[in-house]
């Protein structure tokens, strides 16, 4: 798996880096293991996050799979009118 | 019109009904009156709810006598937020929202809400407001988002430290986030650039300006349920959000949406539902809540106001080579995420190698601030596609060329971060480079202006009912509220499905007792959600069907398929089998096993970006500034539309609320902070008068998440037309026009100043 990409807050809340390498092969063990890490990021699960993987954004499906290679990007839950 | 020859084939399934326009199931009822509003239904022993709202933008509350009020015969019940206990914690969005429905130690705003009464009719409740007396130490103010971000700006939120900053700030401010976007190297990638504008935009708050204005009928026993009727663009949301603040048991309150009169973002949010709630559990009756005009506009939810700096440099041969955007939106006095959307959705169009936007929202003495479809996109369109004009004006292209040239495709890395993958945008700019409006000649005093935007659209929880009844029609029960056709559109897709006709269906919006969770109709997602869940549960009653088919062949139920609403037997040795229509099984039913049900509960994610992009001709009268759209156009990727017409009114709406927004729309604050425009007579929405024939050109780019292609389409025209508009207005003036409402005080402004500039350079 490549690594886990973060702007915004996310980006802050696991010390400012662009980007980590996280195994994992769903959404659900991907932020799981990202809070073990950097605990920070619970509170902004609670507040709402959306994974995109390889462009397809994904607000509420955890058990979406995780294909191997994919692109991984860890954005905020945005809303709608 | 509709195109509907582009990659429609991507399934290889030909439609029979999908793409029809038949009649709208809620037409007749809604032109003849019988169609149940908000305000349109009653119960035994209903009282007239009616709420105290601040008359200074920020106020202490030292206290509040209800006394004289409670004693007013008629009054039933009088509620402060003492009567509203804090049961979430003390912070965080639910306690925002909570404040907001009542103010507690502070009016934050002009309208907030600080009592309510319920009483036998609306002159006691009237009389009954007047004898509450508050007693109010009046607090500095601020309601403009540059000026609640100077360092000695009044606090609106005491406590309030940016977040997302580091070093974490040791003061507080107004300002409650700061959010960056974007990858790359700007400041290498603008000393490549042979040409760099950079400009300062503004945007004025405005309403979405539905014309039903909130109002609700609720209802709390002494055991602890309730219901609650409401005009709604989510009423499970509504239920998640009362029973908390409420303390009530999610099940035990029953929320269903009536007819709903517009809400473009501004019904996701309750505003005084809990309070009418909160009134009837007190009172032990029924209590109805209708906000005036007035309070609508005081006290519910309009878009941010903003300032924004916008820069993009070039090559000579029209290539970007880096842009940046620094936006400031305000969110009224609540922390919000109105300025990160902005950010992400600024430069969203583009395919940048070196991008960078920042957001700052801040917060200011004005209303908790709601969403207006596309929530926060059209403000920094305006402002980054005001600055793409200006720099393909400053190379010697066109907008449209240069725009093409650096439009995002498959592959870019969007500037909010992830890779698309299939977009539209460049067919949208392609329909418009090619569009006869482009090139028709244009006369005195007239411009054209033309803009991309871009909006995310999303699916989320959703859970829908099929039912067939013993004569075979159906009734389709979705948990979307029906925004914006829905109910026409999950018929054509049932209809589709089964293989019976449009007519044959009868979908209604459930309550919150007869479906699981839906989350809210907002993002676009009513048809591509409900839709998908629509056919899943089609495709299981159809099995439903086939089993009953096999049974009474006796053979297996591999072998029989569903076909133009029929159950047919597979192979020769069944080739004596009659087909069973749909008809026929349902009939047998009660003999074969019973109902024949189909059901979907899903999350829907993958709703697929959408792109639009418009164009705008207008004519300005230099002496008055007043500005009229001659001609107005609507080019935007939809994926399949199912129901075209539907589709088209989505496009026509927007971009009509964009004109409004454009030209006139504004909340206008006077320097005590109090809202000065609260009424259709001084904030002027577009009336039909003042609008051209909007043409649309659908593009069916399909989404292939889902069954049938399907994107969300309701949000991401609003977002073009303060952009499409300012250049066609700058156009027609010859000024660069950076303030949106373009009112004709602000063109005339812009006039005169230009005048007098041209007039020094010539002196000096």
């Amino acid at each position: 798996m490549p690594d886990i990409q973060f702007s915004g807050a996310v980006r802050q809340a696991v010390g400012d880096v662009a980007s980590i390498h996280i195994e994992a092969t769903t959404i659900r063990e991907l932020l799981r293991k990202l809070v073990e890490r950097h605990p920070r990021v619970q509170s902004l699960i609670d507040e709402g996050l959306a994974v995109s993987i390889n462009g397809h954004i994904y607000r509420d499906g955890w058990t979406t799979p995780i294909p191997p290679d994919a692109e991984v990007f860890l954005m905020p839950r945005v809303p709608g009118g | 019109m509709s195109d509907n020859n582009q990659n429609t084939n991507f399934t290889n399934q030909e439609f029979k009904v999908v793409g029809s326009r038949p009649e709208r199931p809620d037409g007749i009822d809604k032109v003849t009156g019988r169609a149940l509003y908000g305000a349109d239904t009653y119960a035994p022993g209903q009282l007239v709810g009616a709420i105290l709202r601040s008359p200074h933008a920020h106020a202490k509350i030292k206290s509040i006598d209800t006394s004289k009020a409670e004693k007013l015969k008629g009054v039933k019940a009088v509620l402060t937020s003492k009567d509203l206990p804090d049961l979430v914690g003390g912070a965080g969005p639910n306690y925002d929202i909570l404040v907001n429905c009542m103010a507690r130690d502070r009016a934050l705003y002009d309208g907030h809400a600080v009592a309510a009464v319920a009483a036998i009719d609306e002159n006691t409740a009237r009389k009954a407001l007047k004898l509450i007396k508050v007693d109010y130490k009046i607090l500095p103010h601020v309601t403009d988002v540059d000026e609640a971000r100077k360092p000695n700006a009044p606090i609106v939120q005491p406590g309030t430290r940016t977040a997302n900053v580091e070093p974490a700030p040791t003061k507080d401010s107004n300002i409650a986030a700061r959010n960056q976007f974007g990858h790359g190297d700007v400041d290498e990638g603008f000393k490549q650039a042979d040409v760099i504008i950079e400009k300062t935009y503004k945007t004025e708050q405005t309403h979405q300006g539905y014309i039903e204005p909130h109002a609700c009928l609720a209802s709390v026993g002494p055991d602890g349920s309730g219901e609650l009727w409401v005009t709604t663009q989510g009423h499970y949301t509504f239920r998640t959000v009362c029973s908390t603040l409420l303390g009530l048991d999610i099940a035990k309150l029953k929320v269903t949406s009536s007819e709903i009169g517009g809400g473009f973002g501004g019904k996701t949010h309750v505003w005084m539902e809990p309070v009418a709630l909160g009134l009837s559990r007190k009172a032990n009756r029924p209590v109805k809540v209708v906000m005036s005009r007035e309070e609508v506009f005081r006290a519910s939810g309009p878009t941010a106001s903003t300032s924004m700096d916008i820069k993009i440099g070039a090559t000579r041969d029209g290539r970007i080579t880096a842009a940046t955007a620094d936006l400031r939106y305000q969110g009224g006095p609540f922390p919000g995420m109105w300025g990160l959307l902005g950010a992400m959705t600024s430069f969203a169009c583009y395919n940048l190698p070196n991008v960078k936007t920042v957001a700052w929202d801040i917060l200011v003495n004005r209303p908790k601030v709601a969403a207006y479809r596309a929530p926060s996109a059209p403000m920094a369109a305006f402002g980054v596609e005001s600055t793409m004009d200006l720099v393909a004006d400053a190379i010697g292209m066109s907008p449209v060329d240069f725009r093409m040239l650096n439009a995002a495709r498959e592959g870019t890395r969007a500037s909010y971060g992830p890779t698309y993958g299939p977009i539209g945008i460049l067919p949208t700019l392609e329909a418009v480079k090619n569009h006869p409006h482009m090139t028709a000649p244009l006369g005195p005093n007239q411009g054209r202006g033309m803009a991309c935007g871009f909006w995310f659209n999303f699916g989320g929880q959703t859970a829908t009912d099929l039912n067939i009844s013993t004569d075979g029609t159906v009734n389709l029960t979705i948990g979307t509220v029906d925004v914006g056709g829905s109910r026409a559109s999950m018929s054509l897709i049932a209809a589709e499905e089964l293989g019976i006709s449009y007519d044959e269906i009868k979908c209604n919006i459930g309550d919150t007792n007869s479906l699981g969770h839906n989350d809210t109709t907002e993002g676009s997602r009513g048809t591509f959600s409900s839709g998908m869940a629509t056919i899943f549960a089609a495709r299981q009653a159809i099995d439903v069907m086939r089993e009953r088919a096999a049974q009474k062949w006796e053979i297996p139920v591999e072998e029989v398929e569903w076909k133009d609403g029929e159950a047919h037997a597979v192979g020769v040795h069944h080739s004596n089998l009659i087909p069973l229509s749909l008809k026929e099984i349902a009939k047998a039913s009660p003999r074969t096993g019973g109902p024949i049900a189909g059901h979907n509960e899903t999350v829907a994610d993958n709703a697929g970006v959408s792109f639009a992009s418009h164009i705008c001709d207008v004519e300005v009268d230099p002496e008055t500034g007043s500005t009229r759209v001659i001609r107005y156009t609507v080019v935007q990727d939809a994926g399949k539309a199912i129901h075209p017409q539907y589709v088209e009114g989505q496009f026509q709406g927007a971009a009509a609320q964009g004109i409004g927004w454009a030209l006139n729309e504004e909340y206008i604050y006077g320097e005590d902070g109090r809202l000065q425009n609260a009424g259709f007579l001084d904030y002027r929405i577009p009336v039909c008068s003042d609008l051209p024939f909007i043409d649309t050109k659908i593009l069916e780019i399909p989404n292939p998440d889902h069954p049938y292609g399907v994107r969300g389409v309701g949000e991401t025209s609003i977002v073009p037309p303060l952009a499409a508009i300012g250049s066609a207005v700058s156009n027609a003036v010859g000024v660069r026009m950076d303030h949106v409402p373009m009112s004709p005080p602000r063109i005339r402004a812009a006039l005169k100043a230009q005048a007098a500039s041209e007039k020094a350079v010539s002196a000096g």
